[in-house]
């Protein structure tokens, strides 16, 4: 990248917002993921309209713009493998109002969400999404990638959330969309083109958001199967018999073993499968009653013990766990792939059931754990990179993988998004038109292919 | 393998499970104060392994970014999969010093810092300048204000210093003032002894009033954590041994320390010199002698006190105690012991406060923005007192309440025990 382009953009942000040591470079060429791609400089804005003159100058050199919050992304959606400038947004972190009276936030992209949660929990308020990354990605990030997370089920996922955002086109100009109103039937949902769109339509740089009541009590049960079939089936016998718990989440046997090892919490290492469900409301009694009805229907299912968490802590202990499977898995072997897919959830045991089929063909590990109630799935293979047949076999098994979650009636991606990984598969999970559109949408938003080129759309 | 095979590197297993879920970031205190990877514990993990594959040279700028840790540990706790980033931060600086070795470090780190006589005379310019009057001078004619901002916190920064090193007055043998249950050795750090004397002169009180006979060896050197921190852990090796020898000999019970710091290394010993066959089975008995004085104290039947400190009190996890020996309900237990002593938990407090050894002088700004986040939630408990048990951050938080205009006090937890067992009531 010509030199010069670092000096212009040094008058933009200030020296300290460009950064373009090898060191610089090497750390921001990763995500969540396996994948690396440098970039050719590194950017940090501090306001919106920091951000648009990048675009300006990005435009004007045709130089690839790719957007990151604190790259916790699971789908190499953040990487800049064509180089470019890596736009990282974590030093526009300022919550610039909390309106008691509408119940709405206003933040900038950078922002913690988990930051945002204690801020708002503060006043009584809830901002419920909470994918597991809560403490290490930004809202600006959940909201491209439309993020999800256990809570998802009873409340909705981040998408639900957005009133309206403030985004910065690739040609730099600014645009608002969307308010602080509830009901906004006039033109285009813009704002929901925009969630989701994992910096390849413009870049969020802020965000209202809707909050709503925290509920004052918890109930959190962690239920034990001897299989994860019989768990499986009583995901599905709870949700048929008219209960909408806050959170249904399965996790198998591996995923047990691996976070008890990271965490020592005296989980019970010699089950087949957990479930763990949370009830929540404004009234003790409420989610006590229903907590007890779920109680039997998992005893009816076969469940073999069933515990209640006694505290606070014991409930935050709990959570934690949860929140690190996917890394503690790690401890078993240097890399991992881990999927999303997303059935209805009358199919989640033949998703189960195919997803183990997958593993035994192969011969290589697939834990399971995941957002079960609605119907979300995380197969993760272990795997080892340096070794090339356990490469060659991963390819294979991620395409059986989105094969069955399709034939499932689901889909590839319920919260992680395409990014790069899922882009190979886009074709056959949403046909020709759907393709056709989103170049389209694409073209007239971006003519000059900057915004995070080479990202979900398939060529 | 870029490097010659006679420098001691970190074994890949320390880092070749880092999925890079970006888990860390959310505790670093550098990250959380510049928002940059490269600050971040994943990314000195990415650092270290790409430099140690071949992939990016050991440039000076990478040697920064181990050093520009705090070694505060957080990312150690939280890490599911079981990477020590901030270990190999550590490493890594010791690989840097392989490759292109510092004279001044050796001269300091291997000879002053690893003798307590040069360490004394050393510092006797300092108890000159504070007990001579001149620290009093300095202040009235407001001299001081014409320092740089740096030198004018740092100068904040120093404890009174105590007219004589701790070392020369306390005896080596302090008796049990009842009948004697415990033999215990008293690694008298040297800070504690050039800086903070009154407070190990009020642990060896304390214990003798709990049925412990002291003994405090005078050829005690430096526990290692300095030379550990800037990239000498080959004389870590050399003070350890003269400290195991040296305690061992003695026979005690349990070995105890008043400094979190020293008491982090010691308790390192063992796994330092896991690998030398002479060393390895003394060293290991040795850590496991190493307990912290609160942490002793709690188990034991302690005396009660009955005397009392009206004082509204807080406390500040130091990184070295919380972390590095899981030490943290035992000091609050002791403050909530006292009769009068109204506690009040701090947010944040095992969040580290910025000292981290010498970051004030090395990194000022980064450890002056940790410093004020500490400062923010110091004020919002109304403390007068806090407690904490580590004089690098006793010294910071200091400096902190100073720059701040706050009015609290800065003890060690065992001095409030101490004063509650004396019964002077002259704290507020």
């Amino acid at each position: 990248m010509d030199p010069e382009i670092f000096s212009q953009l040094e008058k933009i942000t200030g020296k300290q917002g460009v950064l373009t040591s090898p060191e610089d470079l090497a750390v921001y060429s990763y995500d969540g993921t396996f994948e690396e791609g440098k970039p050719d400089v590194v950017v940090l804005p501090q306001t919106t309209s920091q951000v648009s003159d990048i675009l300006k100058l990005a435009s004007r050199e045709k130089v690839p713009v790719v957007t990151r919050g604190m790259a916790s992304g699971l789908a190499a959606a953040s990487i800049p493998f064509l180089g470019g400038i890596a736009l990282v947004m974590t030093r526009m972190d300022k919550i610039l109002e909390i309106d008691l009276e509408n119940a709405i936030v206003h933040v900038e992209a950078g922002v913690v969400t988990a930051d945002l949660q204690s801020k708002v929990e503060k006043h009584g308020l809830f901002y419920p999404p909470d994918p597991s990354s809560i403490r290490h990605s930004t809202i600006g990030g959940n909201i491209a990638c439309n993020a999800g997370g256990p809570r998802c089920l009873k409340y909705g996922v981040t998408g639900d959330y957005v009133l309206g955002l403030t985004v910065v086109l690739a040609d730099g100009r600014i645009f608002k969309t969307g308010g602080k109103v509830i009901k906004d039937v006039v033109g285009y949902d813009l704002k929901s083109l925009f969630t989701g769109s994992e910096g390849t339509l413009g870049v969020i740089t802020e965000a209202l958001l809707k909050l709503t009541a925290k509920p004052k009590f918890a109930q959190t049960a962690l239920v034990e199967f001897s299989s994860i079939e019989n768990a499986s089936k009583t995901v599905n016998a709870i949700l048929m018999g008219g209960f909408v718990p806050a959170t249904l989440e399965l996790m198998d046997q591996t995923a047990i073993q691996c976070i008890e090892a990271a965490m020592q919490l005296g989980l019970p290492t010699d089950a087949g499968a957990l479930l763990l469900i949370e009830s929540d409301g404004m009234e003790l009694d409420q989610t006590h009653q229903e907590i007890d009805a779920i109680k039997k229907i998992c005893e009816m299912y076969g469940a073999t013990k069933i515990s209640i968490a006694k505290d606070e802590q014991d409930r935050a202990n709990l959570w934690k766990a949860r929140r690190s499977i996917s890394p503690s898995l790690a401890r078993l072997s240097p890399n991992k792939l881990g999927e999303d897919i997303t059935v209805p959830r009358n199919n989640i045991p033949d998703a189960v059931k195919g997803l183990k089929a997958i593993s035994a063909r192969y011969g290589l590990p697939i834990v399971i754990f995941g957002h079960a109630g609605d119907g979300n799935l995380h197969p993760n293979i272990l795997f080892d990179k340096r070794n090339p047949e356990h490469m060659q076999k991963i390819e294979k098994m991620v395409a059986e993988e989105f094969e069955l979650a399709l034939s499932l009636n689901g889909t590839l991606s319920g919260e992680h998004g395409v990014g790069t990984l899922k882009r190979p598969y886009m074709h056959k999970a949403l046909g020709d038109v759907s393709i056709d559109i989103h170049k389209n949408l694409k073209k007239a938003l971006d003519p000059l292919n900057i915004l995070n080129p080479g990202k979900v759309i398939p060529d | 393998m870029p490097f010659d095979p006679k420098i001691k590197i970190p074994d890949e297993n320390e880092y070749l499970n880092c999925i890079r879920c970006g888990l860390c970031l959310a505790v670093c205190p550098t990250y959380r104060e510049y928002k940059n990877e490269t600050d971040s514990p994943r990314g000195r993990v990415a650092l270290a392994r790409k430099s140690l594959e071949d992939e990016l040279l050991l440039s000076p700028n990478l040697v920064e970014k181990m050093y520009s840790c705090l070694a505060c540990l957080a990312c150690n706790d939280i890490c599911p999969v079981g990477i020590k980033p901030a270990d190999i931060a550590m490493e890594m600086r010791h690989v840097a010093e392989q490759v292109k070795p510092t004279p001044w470090k050796d001269r300091l780190f291997g000879k002053v810092v690893a003798n307590p006589d040069l360490m004394e005379k050393a510092t006797w310019p300092l108890r000159v300048y504070q007990n001579l009057g001149l620290r009093w001078l300095v202040h009235t004619l407001r001299i001081n204000k014409l320092f740089p901002k740096q030198l004018h916190d740092l100068e904040n920064m120093l404890p009174r210093q105590p007219k004589q090193p701790l070392r020369q007055s306390l005896p080596v043998i302090s008796k049990s003032l009842n009948e004697s249950k415990y033999r215990v050795g008293f690694f008298l750090g040297c800070a504690q002894s050039l800086m903070f004397s009154e407070e190990s002169a009020a642990s060896v009180r304390v214990l003798n009033r709990n049925g412990c006979t002291v003994i405090t060896p005078r050829e005690t050197v430096c526990c290692g954590m300095p030379a550990a921190g800037y990239g000498r852990l080959d004389l870590v090796i050399e003070q350890a041994k003269t400290n195991i020898d040296l305690f061992l000999n003695e026979d005690p019970d349990v070995i105890v320390t008043d400094c979190a710091t020293c008491g982090s290394q010691l308790r390192d010993y063992g796994k330092l010199l896991a690998d030398d066959l002479d060393w390895a089975e003394k060293a290991r008995t040795f850590s496991a002698k190493i307990r912290d004085i609160s942490e002793f104290l709690m188990s034991i039947p302690l005396e009660k006190p009955i005397g009392s400190v009206n004082a509204r009190v807080t406390y500040h996890d130091p990184c070295h105690l919380r972390r590095a020996q899981k030490v943290w309900k035992e000091p609050r237990g002791i403050l909530q012991m006292i009769i009068g002593v109204d506690y009040v938990e701090m947010p944040e407090a095992d969040w580290c406060c910025g000292a981290a050894g010498s970051q004030l002088i090395t990194h000022y700004e980064t450890s002056t923005r940790i410093l004020d986040r500490k400062m923010e939630n110091l004020a919002s408990t109304r403390a007068e007192i806090i407690a904490s048990g580590c004089p690098g951050c006793q010294m910071q938080l200091a400096t902190g309440i100073q720059r701040n205009g706050l009015k609290v006090k800065v003890m060690h937890p065992i001095q409030l025990l101490d004063l509650a067992y004396s019964q002077q009531i002259e704290v507020k």
